[in-house]
């Protein structure tokens, strides 16, 4: 395997007693787009700043193409970030705003203007070189903000949420942007955002994390169809906890057995609310059921406990108050405790 | 890179190297009187030092990275420790150290203060301990704020805090020179301190009664007095509303004295209106001015403008929301202004009282022109430094005491009231009509504010013509540009511009101490402010109560300190330029700060980290980012150190020198010899000159339109 891009090295951020950043490994490989997920608080931010340098860790190291910058300031290191505002500079025109870096670190004007309308031109923003940032609609000032993480040819490029301030109806073509930008400058990039749907959408990998440690990293796929803990699997879409015994490789619990691998003992088993399919009549019962357009849901009494279940809309529908039976296929599962 | 940080590591070894070498070590010594050679010729104390910078400059080029090596630390820390324990260890006429002349003989004979050359090792010194902890993470590793901040540290501990640890350890010296509790407690408990003489009716009372009493009745009237008036503007129609705010400019630009002279002009025992009042209701005319009832009128005058934009902030803040809810709940608006509104003005009054009390216990110039034989703190304190009986003990000591009360009255107000108050702005709309004022509560204002209108317009009016007729005091009205030659007259002969009125060295001082100190202030004081908005580093919050605490020393203390402090080796610079802009850049300090940091408040952190990300360092994050987006700061940092330099006299007079007066120094010699016409005209050209400095002022840092950009917070705006 070649070098990653970024390392980190059991790293800790503590600030006073409390840690952001509790001990975390990690290798991002090149051209990547890794995501950083989890609920606020859980450390994602600051594990962005960390890499930028905007952060420094009190513990542990952070490698950026194979050098040790733990105790190099921002200034020093070679990042793009991509910022939750925006963070252009209101004072400066586009152009100014994207020549800034390289004028920064030493090209001279003319070259540092001629690389910024050059990527400006590729970001879709020529001729509003001379404008304000406050004179640029929203998504107009997010390229601005990325044309400006990328002109430097940066080591990596970092966004920290960046389509929380983008309007819901442009989000998906916003998140597409990047993702095509990304692949067309083959830039490493990490992605700090608290929804999983974002993150399913975009990433190469999703690193979850919880309470400032990593609770999995793995492709979007495998998160969403192998979660390894309880927190994974209700973070990243709906799930149905099941709770019960392994007895030589069979779950049991109350109304279900199913096989299972794995050590016996106590278990908690994770069942998508489409991967169960249901059956008029039996001993379970429709609670409630739910027209979403796109599919039915319905919430049924079983004898394991209340199940979530979504299913296609050209099914036969069910009515709540109906029995019903339901029926998991032991692929479809995943162990998580 | 790594040339450059060879390069800034060369900078401060280099610098050191020099000032061992090549600069006058000692103040006033000779072009080649460095330490080293000092050193050779017998001060052998001061070798340690050349080996420190030789050293320093061979790890910088022997090593890859001299910043991260332990020698660097070891060696600057050695370096510091030793500049300063020789420095206070030898005194000019000798060891102030016992035991440290068997170690140097020479010692015996004493060492001159700091020159050249140990300042700027001393600058030196601090620049690379500055290098050697970003080295470590100090500040996550930027440099400039590592710097910035040891560098400020260093001057707040050298101009703030070891001159009131000096102050303090003078109260406890005897008049014989040796330390012991017993003088202070003597001091401390005298009966002219604390006497209750005048309440009880035998005789009259303490100083610290005096002052107190003085600054409970000033606060008092200031702050009813600045309500009324923040009423009057933010809740009526009332027509004069612009005029009122205008008014409550004017006591900044003014120098001290001249609302004083204005007062005695009008009330003393000859005053205009005294002799009015007793040719038609036949009153004898009386000295009643002078004491209590006048500095009490000065100060209200001063004060309320203070109180009044205090006020008006927290009215202003108040959401109209909820006194829309209280009228809908039924409530009349007696009712919803006793249950609503004055509840949530409280906290404000409060702040603005505490704070014009603290004002007035450091008030100075009211009280020697007006006092009489009223004693507060601030004048006993002057008298005992500069009066017949020089008596540093004395001065240290009441000085003491004047500054527990005002930190303490500081404290109350930064912890206690920081708590209290409600702010009820919220980034949402706030659409709401502020409730109509009783009328009742109306007219109590109006009636309030009247006075105040008539007697500011009555005092301007006096400073206005006062330096233009022949004698104002005697109501002799014929017009004369006298008293302007007097002070200002000049003559175009043959060996070009000569200048020869009274008042020309004083003014070009007061020119130079404003025009130096206040850029100085401004660009510390928002420095300050950049690296308690956004740096964080350990510390910080002492740093912080440090810097601001400054603010709550009143002037005479810090006069009375400086004096203590700088008069003697190895820092010692009273009588010069210097000291008076040191002085001021210091005790100006926090006003630039929290201008600056409220300017920051409102600016998204993130520009600095995009800028950061982009590869500037902190000087160019400030330089390309921040000062752009807060000239507004920036403009009143300065206009306001450059206002204060001109106007303010507490602390400058016991600074002042012959070399080096003062316009307000000069000013009020002129007013205890009488010379009435004479002070009102300085100082209506010192107000002239101001306006005109100002105006510049505003030319120079300039308001450059931001155009329809009302947002700086670099968030986004979808078009229209």
């Amino acid at each position: 395997m070649t070098e990653p891009a970024i390392e980190f090295r059991s790293v800790v951020k503590r600030y006073g007693d409390a840690s952001a950043v509790a001990g975390i490994d990690l290798a991002i490989a090149k051209g990547e787009l890794m995501t950083f997920l989890g609920p606020s608080g859980c450390g994602k931010t600051t594990s962005l700043r960390l890499i930028a340098g905007l952060e420094l860790p009190t513990e542990g190291q952070v490698l950026i193409a194979g050098r040790d910058v733990s105790r190099d300031p921002a200034s020093a290191r070679n990042v793009g970030m991509v910022f939750q505002s925006y963070a252009l500079f209101p004072h400066m025109s586009v152009l100014d705003n994207v020549a800034y870096g390289p004028a920064i670190r030493g090209t001279p004007k003319a070259q540092a203007q001629a690389r910024a309308r050059e990527i400006l031109d590729q970001v879709g923003l020529a001729g509003l070189e001379a404008r304000l940032p406050s004179e640029l609609s929203g998504g107009q000032q997010q390229r601005v903000a990325v044309a400006r993480a990328i002109v430097q040819q940066p080591d990596v490029i970092l966004f920290d949420e960046p389509l929380s301030n983008v309007d819901a109806k442009l989000r998906r073509k916003v998140r597409e942007e990047i993702r095509a930008l990304q692949r067309r400058f083959d830039l490493t990039a990490v992605y700090v955002t608290h929804d999983q749907e974002e993150a399913l959408a975009v990433s190469d990998r999703i690193v979850v994390m919880d309470r400032g440690r990593i609770a999995q990293v793995g492709t979007p796929a495998e998160l969403y169809e192998r979660p390894a803990t309880p927190f994974i699997a209700s973070f990243i879409g709906d799930a149905n906890l099941i709770e019960g015994q392994v007895v030589e490789g069979r779950f049991t619990a109350p109304g279900m057995t199913l096989d299972v691998p794995g050590q016996d003992g106590p278990a908690t088993l994770s069942i998508r609310p489409e991967r169960i399919t249901l059956a008029p009549g039996g001993p379970d019962r429709v609670m409630t059921a739910t027209y979403l357009g796109s599919r039915m849901e319905y919430l049924v009494a079983a004898q394991v406990g209340e199940m979530l279940v979504s299913r296609p809309i050209f099914e036969p529908r069910l009515a709540a108050g109906q029995d019903v039976s339901l029926h998991i296929a032991a692929t479809d599962v995943s162990r998580v405790a | 890179m790594k040339a450059f940080e060879g390069r800034i590591g060369l900078i401060w070894s280099g610098l050191l190297l020099a000032s061992v070498l090549a600069l006058p070590w000692f103040k006033g010594g000779a072009i080649g009187a460095s330490a080293l050679a000092e050193g050779v010729a017998g001060r052998a104390w001061l070798l340690p030092l050349v080996a420190v910078a030789v050293a320093l400059t061979a790890l910088t080029f022997l090593t890859r990275n001299w910043r991260v090596h332990q020698a660097a630390a070891a060696l600057v820390g050695a370096g510091l420790a030793w500049l300063i324990l020789q420095g206070f260890g030898i005194g000019l006429r000798g060891p102030a150290l016992p035991g440290i002349e068997l170690l140097f003989p020479a010692a015996a004979a004493g060492q001159p203060g700091f020159g050249w050359g140990a300042w700027l090792a001393g600058v030196a010194l601090i620049g690379a301990l500055a290098e050697v902890l970003a080295a470590r993470g100090f500040c996550r590793g930027e440099r400039f704020a590592a710097f910035s901040i040891v560098g400020i540290v260093a001057a707040l501990t050298l101009f703030v805090f070891f001159p009131i640890l000096k102050l303090m350890s003078a109260a406890f010296i005897a008049p014989d020179g040796t330390l012991s509790a017993l003088p202070f407690l003597a001091r401390i408990t005298a009966a002219d301190l604390w006497s209750v003489g005048c309440l009880t009716g035998a005789g009259r009372c303490g100083v610290v009664i005096n002052s107190v009493v003085l600054g409970v009745l000033s606060a008092a009237f200031a702050t009813a007095l600045g309500l009324a008036l923040a009423l009057l503007v933010a809740r009526t129609d009332f027509r004069m509303k612009r005029a009122l705010r205008a008014i409550s400019i004017l006591p900044i630009i003014t120098p001290p004295f001249v609302v004083g002279v204005a007062i005695i002009v009008l009330f003393g025992r000859t005053g205009v209106v005294t002799v009015e009042v007793a040719e038609w209701f036949g009153v004898r005319p009386s000295r009643w001015v002078y004491g209590l009832p006048g500095i009490l009128m000065a100060q209200v005058l001063a004060f309320a403008p203070v109180t009044f934009l205090v006020i008006l902030s927290a009215l202003e803040a108040i959401n109209p929301t909820l006194e829309e809810a209280s009228t809908t709940l039924g409530a009349r608006p007696v009712t919803t202004f006793r249950t609503v509104t004055w509840p949530l003005l409280r906290p404000a009054l409060a702040a603005a009282f505490l704070l014009a009390f603290i004002e007035s216990l450091a008030d100075f110039g009211n009280a020697i022109v007006l006092g009489g034989s009223y004693d507060v703190l601030s004048t006993k304190i002057f008298f005992a430094v500069v009066g017949a009986q020089y008596d540093l003990g004395q001065a240290a000591t009441l000085s003491v005491l004047l500054l527990a009360l005002t930190v303490a009255a500081f404290w109350v107000q930064t912890r206690w009231l920081g708590r209290a108050s409600y702010v009820t702005v919220t980034g949402k709309s706030d659409a709401g009509l502020v409730a109509p004022m009783p009328l009742l509560i109306k007219w109590a204002a109006v009636a309030a504010v009247l006075p105040f209108v008539i007697f500011t317009a009555g005092v301007y009016m006096i400073v206005l013509i006062g330096g233009f007729v022949t004698d104002i005091a005697r109501l002799e009205m014929s017009p004369t540009f006298g008293h302007i030659w007097t002070a200002f007259s000049f003559e175009v002969g043959d060996r070009g511009l000569q200048l020869f009125g009274s008042a020309w060295d004083s003014m070009i001082t007061t020119l130079w101490v404003s025009a130096l100190s206040a850029p100085l202030t401004m660009g510390i004081g928002i420095l300050t402010a950049w690296l308690i908005a956004r740096q964080d580093f350990a510390g910080k919050r002492a740093f912080e109560f440090g810097t601001l605490l400054s603010f709550a020393i009143p002037g005479t203390v810090v006069g009375v300190s400086y004096i203590a402090a700088f008069n003697v080796p190895p820092i010692d610079m009273t009588g010069t330029l210097w000291i008076l802009v040191i002085c001021f850049v210091f005790r100006n300090l926090p006003v630039g700060m929290r201008a600056g940091i409220a300017a920051l408040a409102q600016i998204d952190r993130s520009m600095e980290e995009a800028s950061q990300t982009m590869g500037a360092g902190g000087g160019r994050v400030l330089a390309d980012v921040v000062l752009p987006l807060i000239r507004p700061a920036i403009f009143t940092a300065l206009v306001y150190s450059f206002v204060t330099a001109m106007t303010a006299v507490s602390a400058v007079i016991f600074l002042v020198s012959a070399r080096h007066n003062m316009a307000t120094a000069y000013i009020m010699g002129r007013v205890e010899n009488g010379e009435y016409a004479l002070a009102i005209a300085y100082s209506t050209v010192l107000m002239l000159v101001m306006v005109v400095c100002v105006a510049l002022m505003n030319l120079a840092v300039g308001r450059r339109k931001l155009g329809r950009r009302t947002a700086v917070t670099g968030t986004a705006q979808p078009a229209q």
